[in-house]
């Protein structure tokens, strides 16, 4: 899994009739180091990420594994919220 | 499946259902001479690894089969702890 923070929210209001009901984020991935990577994804909220949160994104098949998702065409899915990242015995991320 | 090291963990209080109780380690991935070779990820661990072990990992669809019972939402599994590189 990747960490991520959530920049933005997406809207569409035509797409896959499974996808209704779904919030979709638009995900940066996070480095060790605070900073952000330039490109970006897409991914269905799970457990009720804002704006700004950190987050744990699963990529792939896998996301359909998270809740609610069975058989969405979803490749991409916020599976947790993160309270702390320890790198090397030093918390590097606090919520 | 590929090797890594354990450099540290992640931890989240609000996560899907299926996720409590399973740790979430950070995993450097490394080489055959054990050097790393790209940014750290979250993995799951299903072996009890601890920080600083070399571990070996599987990525993507074959993850959730780490922990069959409960077939969680995760992308990297480590299921193997390494005595020995030869």
């Amino acid at each position: 899994m990747r960490l991520g923070k959530v920049v933005g929210t997406v809207v569409a209001t035509q797409k896959d009739p499974k996808l209704t009901g779904n919030k979709l984020l638009v995900i940066r991935e996070m480095q060790l180091d605070g900073s952000l990577k330039e490109d970006f994804s897409v991914a269905v909220d799970t457990v009720g990420a804002g704006v700004g949160e950190c987050v744990l994104v699963c990529a792939g098949s896998s996301a359909r594994l998270a809740r609610n998702l069975q058989d969405c065409p979803v490749d991409a899915a916020v599976i947790g919220i993160v309270d702390t990242v320890e790198h090397d015995g030093k918390v590097v991320f606090k919520k | 499946m590929e090797l890594g090291r354990v450099v540290g963990k992640v931890v989240c209080t609000v996560k899907d259902p299926k996720l409590h109780g399973i740790r979430l380690l950070l995993v450097e991935p490394l080489n055959h001479r054990l050097q790393a070779v790209a940014a750290p990820f979250v993995a799951a661990d299903s072996v009890g690894a601890g920080r600083g072990e070399i571990v070996y990992y599987e990525t993507a669809r074959e993850a959730p089969f780490a922990f069959p019972t409960v077939q969680p939402p995760i992308d990297a599994a480590i299921i193997g702890i390494v005595d020995t590189v030869q």
